[in-house]
This record gives structure tokens, sequence and C-alpha cells, in this order.
């Protein structure tokens, strides 16, 4: 049996950082919980954040459900993880520039070519362009979990478009509303800087051409995805213009969004739609969402998109296995943060080894997300096991097997009062002229007794994640 | 601001408006059930109220018969009904929604509640709701995402596109109610003083809830002039055709300020001159021209200011 490390406790003893909180549930009335839990969940469908985090699908209006028990670290231990954090940014960053430039990596043997150049995130058609201050990923969401009180994992790296920051916003925002009074007794730190955060990274990356202040938009699919509440509240909360593709234009060397008073140029793009829609003229010519000739403007200065199309290369659950070593390459540093043991099975050694121990691992698709396409080992029946080896008998090189991690597991709420869940965690680090990284982040929790799958397609919910100050 | 936010905050206050009409004609239509049939009678009035709105003839095909439950279903709930409540209250809720950051939370809660507490309407079986309810529930929601806008929203383009919606639609809808009818309010002297006439006034004014503020303002007997005139010329009427225009013209006004001249402002000047030509017509000199003349030139004016709008500043000047 796996022992799972409960971060409230020490031994027997409640930790310190969760001693004020463990006093408040254990004096808190019945219904004054019911209570709660009930103006929760309406101040959540009001405010209208019912979105599926990390691009899970399912129904958009759909609510996440909110845990009031909050994941507290000490401010020590977030001071280790945030150093970890902004480590692995600078690495993911130093390895997109180096492999759309010289590919150093590749040339002292590092990494396999065949993994970045073939791989389909990556954009032949910006190599050689070096993006303002150098930086693909301006946002990067690192997923981390905890298996012992020092120990954390990183599960992977999302470099794209991470989604999920609006949740570690609206959860502390909801909370401070409705326990204003553990807010006074415990010292927790903000999280609401990084709207500004964001907006100041986004502007220190404005292309060379840009005069003057830049105007930075954020460019969104539209009303019909599923994040959309997500894109509204940020531009909401930076006050930029909310943009869908068909608001935008090219003409001669910038690119433009329609007003009311005419044309407007635009310095900076976050967008939040994924490459192959960016441009019609340049990725998919059936795409309606893009920009027709954008990417002409972006390789020639005229316009700064975060994160820069092709930096997914450096977030594929290939290339992941290879992130310590990309620390220890660009930066001469150890890595800070352990990545989980990760076998790839289009290799040999790798291949035997995982199909001798099935029951044992966890088993991914190479694209796959969401918490789909996947095989828990040790909760999985026989016939599920031979299934799934079926499956990856028929293309080994679509999957990669990981050790079944012991999650810690966090105090929550449930029907019978308070018990031990499984959590993840996700901080959003910016990279513009600074790395900064906001103390919090969108702590997921696994709602079902016993299960380790913590998407909110799959039962998952959320909870405030707090870090205490000095 | 961007030009697709400023289109779908007009659009907002147009369907708004829409969805107010289409209340109102249902509650005029659902009385005009009450009453004693004959063939060129009463019912005749509902099919000029369809005309009205545009859609008789899918009333027609799809109902056949005037009862109560065929209008309510057409009116509030119909989807296919372009200008029914249900659709109109959704297409604004969704203009809404996309340009959420536009809208302040007290005027989005306002839409999102009018629109949830029609989608929970729905639900209602139908013999468990009556025609007053229905009515009364979209005014009352429609009168508070109104309200909203105009305790909260900042005075900015925003509001000014909102309102210039407002207008143009209530402009519009005043006209074609009043076109549809303006057999009637010709003075002929065979039907004056018959019961019929009256009543034919009545439902036109009851169909803009204008047959108490009638009252209120000319006193004494219903007559055609009055009717016309309280209905075009009175600057006091809030859906007289020259208050609807002359809050559009102060909006655009207000628009053109703001954006200076670098900005075109053909609407605004288009708006301006019909409204000096109305102000200077009395109700005799629009009778004598001959109302439909009169007011197929009106609604023709005000597809051309919204148009002009559109020009102005929904194409981004690309």
């Amino acid at each position: 049996m796996m022992v799972h490390y409960n971060e409230m406790f020490e031994g027997e003893a409640v930790r310190e950082p969760y001693a004020r909180l463990s006093e408040w549930v254990r004096t808190m009335p019945e219904d004054f919980r019911q209570m709660k839990q009930a103006e929760a969940e309406a101040l959540f469908r009001r405010i209208g954040i019912t979105f599926a985090v990390y691009g899970e699908g399912g129904d958009p209006d759909r609510l996440i459900p909110f845990d009031m028990m909050p994941r507290v670290f000490e401010q020590a231990e977030w001071r280790r993880l945030e150093r970890g954090i902004k480590q692995r940014a600078r690495a993911l960053n130093a390895f997109l520039r180096d492999v759309y430039g010289r590919g150093e990596i590749i040339r002292a043997g590092r990494i396999p070519a065949r993994l970045v150049y073939q791989n389909e995130a990556y954009e032949k058609a910006v190599a050689g362009f070096v993006p303002p201050r150098g930086v693909y990923s301006h946002i990067i969401g690192i997923d981390l979990v905890r298996t012992a009180k020092d120990e954390f994992f990183v599960l992977e790296d999302n470099c794209r478009t991470p989604s999920g920051v609006s949740y570690m916003l609206e959860n502390r925002e909801i909370m401070m509303r409705m326990f204003p009074q553990l807010f006074r007794k415990n010292h927790i730190e903000p999280v609401d800087q990084y709207p500004e955060l964001l907006r100041r990274t986004l502007e220190s990356v404005a292309p060379a051409k840009c005069q003057g202040r830049p105007t930075c938009v954020i460019l969104t699919p539209g009303h019909f995805n599923s994040a959309y509440y997500e894109h509204s509240f940020l531009a909401n909360l930076m006050g930029l213009e909310l943009v869908e593709g068909a608001d935008l234009f090219v003409d001669g060397e910038f690119v433009y969004m329609r007003t009311t008073q005419g044309p407007k140029r635009v310095d900076v793009i976050y967008r939040r739609i994924d490459d192959p829609f960016l441009d019609p003229l340049c990725f998919r010519p059936d795409s309606m969402l893009g920009v027709p000739g954008l990417m002409d403007v972006y390789r020639s200065g005229g316009v700064s998109i975060c994160s820069a199309p092709g930096a997914g290369v450096a977030d594929d659950k290939a290339i992941y296995t290879f992130v310590p070593e990309m620390i220890r390459f660009y930066l001469g540093e150890e890595p800070l943060l352990n990545n989980v043991r990760t076998w790839t099975l289009w290799k040999d050694d790798d291949y035997r080894y995982v199909m001798a121990n099935l029951p044992d691992l966890v088993v991914k698709e190479v694209h796959g997300s969401g918490g789909y396409g996947m095989l828990v080992g040790p909760k999985a029946g026989k016939e599920e096991i031979e299934t799934f080896r079926k499956k990856i008998e028929a293309n080994p090189s679509n999957y990669i097997a990981q050790p079944t991690l012991a999650l810690s597991t966090c105090p929550t709420f449930v029907e019978e009062g308070i018990a031990p869940r499984h959590v993840d965690l996700r901080p959003f680090c910016l990279c513009g002229d600074r790395i900064e990284l906001v103390p919090g982040g969108l702590t997921r929790v696994a709602l079902r007794e016993g299960s380790l799958v913590v998407n909110s397609s799959q039962g998952g919910g959320v909870k405030d994640t707090w870090v205490l100050s000095e | 601001m961007l030009s697709r936010t400023a289109s779908n905050l007009f659009w907002m206050g147009r369907h708004l408006e829409r969805a107010e009409t289409a209340a109102r004609l249902l509650d005029v239509g659902q009385r005009i059930t009450l009453l004693p049939n004959s063939d060129a009678g009463y019912r005749n009035e509902w099919n000029s109220l369809l005309q009205a709105s545009g859609t008789s003839d899918l009333f027609l095909q799809k109902y056949g018969e005037i009862t109560q439950e065929n209008i309510e279903e057409f009116f509030f709930f119909d989807r296919e009904n372009p200008s029914s409540v249900v659709s109109c209250v959704e297409k604004a809720r969704e203009a809404g929604r996309i340009v959420r950051t536009a809208l302040t939370s007290q005027v989005w809660d306002a839409l999102n509640v009018t629109y949830q507490e029609l989608r929970r309407i729905e639900k209602t079986p139908r013999d468990k709701l009556d025609t007053a309810t229905l009515t009364d529930v979209t005014t009352g929601h429609t009168s508070t995402v109104r309200g909203a806008i105009n305790a909260t929203q900042l005075r900015n383009d925003g509001w000014h596109f909102i309102h210039i919606g407002f207008g143009l639609e209530r402009a519009d809808a005043t006209a074609r109610l009043l076109d549809v009818k303006y057999f009637v309010l010709l003075p002929r002297v065979e039907f004056v003083g018959s019961g019929l006439d009256t009543y034919q006034w009545m439902v036109i004014l009851r169909a803009l809830s204008a047959h108490r503020a009638f009252h209120w303002a000319y006193g004494g007997d219903i007559t055609a002039g009055g009717v016309a005139d309280f209905l075009i010329l009175n600057g006091e009427s809030p859906r007289s055709l020259i208050t609807s225009l002359y809050e559009t013209v102060w909006h655009l006004d207000g628009l053109a300020r703001r954006y200076g001249d670098d900005v075109p402002a053909t609407a605004r000047d288009r708006a301006k001159l019909t409204l000096d030509a109305l102000q200077e017509r009395d109700i005799d000199a629009i009778f004598d021209e001959g109302l439909h003349e009169f007011l197929s030139w009106f609604i023709g004016e005000i597809a051309a200011v919204s148009n002009q709008v559109h020009q102005d500043y929904f194409l981004g000047g690309s």
C-alpha cells in the first residue's frame, strides 16, 4: 500500500502553516459550512466563471466545484518552488532560442534532432527569427505534484497558452469575500497583482518598431471557446481590448485593429489561439480565426506575439524528459525541481521494461491531455491493462510511461466533514524583461476518494492556494 | 473602441428594444382575441400588427389561426420568429456576452438574469402561464437592464452606441406600426364617430404603451389627428418619432464631439437633417402630403442613418 503525504500533518501533529485553519474547521458549525458552500457556488455562477480548465472541453456552462479549504505553503517552501520554477522557465526559453537558432544542444548530442525538428509543434516558419528579448514563452504554466514534505515533481510544462489563472484570482476573491477573518489571522501573500504583472510583461516585449507606449491586445478564438471567460476576465483587469481575428488586419508592415475611430496599430498580441490558426497565409488556409499576413509582420519585427509561434516545441511530452538536461546545458546549474522518471516507449529498453511492468505504471499518450487516453496501472483491472497493451503494441512511439507517484493530499471538505484528497499545483510564471511569479497558483483537487485524477472533466475541483508571508 | 464591440453594443440596444416591442404586441394581440370575431373586424387588426413586425407570412404559415396560445407561442417563445421576445433577448444577451468587458457587472447581471428568467419560463407548462405575466416579465426585466445601463455605464462611446441602437429601433418600430395603420388615421367622413375607428386608434396607442399617456397629454376624445400628432411630433411622448430621433441625434452628436474631426460623422449629419425636416412639419402638413408617403420617407431615413452608423464606425477604416 502506497503511503500518501498529507500536507496538513507532520506525523500526528498538525503542521504550523495549517494550525489556524485546523482550528477554524474544528470550531465551524455544520450549518455555517453548508451556507457558505452555497454562497460560494452562487458567487461563481453569478460572475459566470464556468469554463473547463486546461482545454478539457465539455459543457462550457458547467461549474467547477470549489473547495473552501485552502491549500497552504510556508514562505520557505514557496521560495524553493519559486527558484525551481523560474530556473525551469529560463531554461525552456533558452532552449527555444537555441532550437530556432544554431541548435547547439542538438549539435552537442544532448537532444536527438528528430524530436525537435520533426516535432509537429516546431515551426519552420520562424526559424532564424529572434523575438524581442529572446523570449518565446511569456506565460509558462508548470504542473507540479508533491510526494513528500520536500519532494516536488514537475508533471509537465505548458509553454503555449496555459489557462486557469482566472481561477487562481477568483478563488482568492471569493475566499476573501466570504472569510475575511481568516485573512486577518493568517498572513497571506496577495496574488491580485497578477494582471498588472502580465500587462507589464507584455509591454516589455514590444517590438523594436513600436513607438511610445505599446498597445497590447488579447486575441481570442471567440465566445464559443471554453476559456472565453478567462480571456475577457484578463482583458478587463488589464484594460486591454479583447480582439478576434476579424478585428485585426495587416496593412504594410504593421497590424491594426478596427476601431470606431479608424485603424489603430497593435504592438503586442497575447494570443489565446493555437499556432495553426494564427495566419491562414502561413499555416492553415482554412482557418477563419486568424489574421492573414500576421506572420510576415511578426517576422519583420512589426508586432510581438505571446507566446511566440513555435513555443510549443518546448512543452511536448517527449521533450519534457530533456528539461533537466537543458538546465545543465544552458544555465550550468543542477535542476532544483525533479522530473518524473519517464520511459519513452520508442526506445527498446524502455519498451521492454514498461510492457513487463504495466500494472505498476501510468502510461500516457504523447499528445494527450485532460486525463483521457491514459492508463493508471495500479487502479486498472486485468482486462483494461490487456486492452491498453494492444494499443501500445500498435503504436509504441505514441506513448510514455511514468511510475505511479504517491501524490500528496490536502484536507478537503466532503459529505462527512473533512478528508484528505489528492492535489496538484499549477503556478504561472511570467517571462519578459524580468521573470516573475506571483506567490500562489491553481490547486486542483481530485474530489473522489482515492482518485488521482484532478481534471475537472473527471470529478476534479479547485482550491485557493495560500503562501504565508514570513 | 473596437468596431466589433461598438457594433455589438448597438445591436444589443436594438434587440432589447425589439424584445419590448414584441411583448407589447403580445399584449395587444391577446386583447384582440377577447373581442367578438368578424371577417372585417377586430381580427384584421391583429393581422395588421403582424404586418408591422414584418412577420405576418411566417405566422400564417406556421399557425394559421389567431388564438391566444398561438400568439403567445409566436410572439414570446418562437425561436423561428426573429422578432419574438426569446429570440431578441437571446441575441441581446449574446451580443452582451461577446462584449462583456464593455458592460458593467450590473448591466451584465440584469441581462443574464433576464435570459435565465425566460429560460425558466420556457420550461413552465404553458397552461400555467398567462399573457399578462409574460408581458410584465419582459418589460420588467428589460427596464431593469435599461436602468442598470443608465445608472452604471460610463458615459463613453459605448453608452452612446447602446442608445443609438435603442433610438433607431424605437423610431423604426413606431413608424412601421403607424404605417400599417395609416389608413385608419386618415380622417374619413364615414368612420368618424363610429365605434370602430376609436377602437382601432386605441389599439395603436396600446401597442405603443401610450393609451394613458395620450389622455394626460391631450385630454378629451381620441381623434386621428391627436393620435398621429402624439406618435409623430409630440416631444413629450417617449416613443414618438421626434423623441426617438431627437435622442438618437443627441447620442450621435456625443460621439462626433468625442471623436473629433478625424472621424466622419455622416450618420449624425443625416439624422440632424431628418430631425430638422421633422421639426418643420405640423400634423396637417403631414396629412396633406400623405401619411403613408411621409412614413415611407421616414423609415427610409432611419435605415439610411443606421447604414451610415455602420459606415462611420463599424468598419474600422479599412
